[in-house]
């Protein structure tokens, strides 16, 4: 049985080797996601973005519980990132997910950035759509601790939810473009501490500043904590699972589901065309050294760099 | 195409909540270039196996100070070998007596470090002995 068979019988480990392969470039995983493409299209891609430490991972293992009950089979790719400096890096969301590791219903792999700077990783697209050819309903993508400008995730998921804490700053924060517009659903975490209930109060009066004429979804904001009461946080995320579900009915009924799988589309095929054209440039220029050559005569002042892209880019596109 | 990162998986098996050498080693992992998933604490033999097998990784790492080892570690063998995934390099580490190494080696277990161990010496056998990544 070929390997793309496999992943979609559901094969746990050619589902993982898949994704490693994928990750890792080697040139016949981009052979198995052509003919595995046709699989694709079935989940619902849910995007859980935040700060380091402000509860995306423990509420990514609540909110698989939620869809669990539901008998939902569950995806996830957790983000961590990559050191700049050794290439290695530490994957530690799954620590809050171990609970889930037996249940043949819920599939979690871990995933690196390596040097990708948007929250997210390259293979990411890729792992979602195996995830999906494998038959999970519902994907959870959990990017790398956020800022203020990471936002691919809105380009990889259908719904993005935000997770927020207490005591990151006023409420011109809240105003700021980049993070706080992307986010469809808000999740207030750690809730009970301090500046809990003015940051709801602050995001709330932001978020009615906020038209939303298309679609006519007001993001709703949820205050959740799990230190006190896990079994309250437990009550209050199937809350959040609802509100997800509701996001993509109205996302569904708007014909708004078809746009932003668009989005997605666009932003996938944009880099998969830059790789198939640049990355044989760039080698080929390499290995000729002809790279080294252009870099020292720019170096000179012989040469600039606009003249010269547009030379070469001229050259290889004639061929 | 660049060299493939090794994946390591760093669990600690059991009821042994002592998880400072296995911190440092995920570090000292990260820092030699891999990629440590890690676990925690209080992960039974079939937690690690399946995380070892959904997250593809070419080596695990296990780490026991409870005494539980002769127990723990060949299990995680049995059930990564009835997975098809015997091809996975076990190793393990913590308070383990020599005499329980013949056992350790006979169930499967690859190598063990104990206590005072160089942390070069575990990265140098790991870049030796563990090929990253398998063939699709």
């Amino acid at each position: 049985m070929d390997i793309v068979e496999k992943v979609g019988n559901g094969d746990v480990r050619a589902v993982a080797r898949l994704i490693r392969s994928v990750e890792d470039r080697i040139p016949q995983a981009r052979e198995a996601m052509k003919e595995l493409y046709p699989l694709t299209g079935n989940a619902f891609i849910i995007g859980l973005t935040g700060a380091p430490g402000s509860g995306k991972s423990t509420l990514t293992d609540s909110l698989i519980a939620a869809f669990r009950k539901q008998g939902k089979g569950v995806g996830v790719l957790a983000v961590d990132p990559t050191s700049p400096f050794s290439g290695g890096a530490i994957l530690g969301d799954r620590v809050r997910m171990q609970r889930h590791a037996e249940d043949p219903g819920v599939y979690i792999r871990s995933l690196a950035t390596r040097g990708a700077l948007g929250g997210l990783c390259a293979a990411v697209d890729d792992a979602v759509h195996i995830l999906d050819a494998m038959g999970k309903e519902v994907i959870i993508v959990e990017t790398v601790g956020t800022g203020q400008s990471e936002v691919d995730i809105m380009n990889n998921a259908h719904s993005v939810a935000l997770v927020l804490t207490p005591g990151m700053g006023d409420e011109v924060q809240t105003m700021k473009a980049g993070i706080m517009e992307i986010a469809d659903l808000f999740v207030i975490n750690k809730s009970d501490l301090p500046g809990g209930q003015k940051l709801y109060q602050e995001l709330l009066r932001v978020l009615q500043m906020t038209e939303n004429y298309q679609s006519g979804w007001q993001p709703p904001v949820l205050m959740v904590q799990n230190i006190a009461d896990p079994r309250a946080f437990a009550e209050k995320v199937e809350g959040l699972r609802d509100a997800f579900w509701e996001h993509r009915a109205i996302l569904i009924s708007k014909d708004l589901l078809k746009e932003r799988e668009k989005r997605k589309l666009s932003v996938q095929f944009h880099n998969s065309l830059k790789e198939t054209l640049l990355d044989p440039i760039i080698e080929d220029l390499t290995r000729s050294g002809r790279l080294d050559a252009s870099l020292e005569r720019m170096l000179a002042k012989e040469a600039d760099p606009y003249t010269l892209a547009e030379e070469l880019a001229g050259e290889y596109l004639r061929k | 195409m660049s060299k493939r990162p090794i994946r390591i998986l760093v669990a600690k098996p059991g009821l042994d909540g002592h998880d400072r050498g296995a911190r440092i080693l995920a570090r000292c992992f990260r820092d030699a270039g891999h990629e440590v998933v890690y676990t925690g604490c209080h992960q039974t033999p079939e937690q690690i196996a399946a995380a070892a097998l959904q997250e593809d990784v070419d080596c695990v790492g296990l780490s026991c100070l409870s005494g539980a080892h002769k127990h723990l570690f060949p299990k995680v063998v049995q059930l990564l070998r009835e997975q098809d995934a015997g091809d996975i390099v076990v190793i393990g580490g913590g308070i383990i007596p020599k005499q329980d190494f013949p056992v350790l080696y006979d169930a499967g277990i690859k190598e063990i470090f104990t206590p005072g161990t160089p942390l070069p010496e575990i990265v140098d056998w790991i870049n030796e002995h563990v090929v990253p990544g398998r063939e699709l």
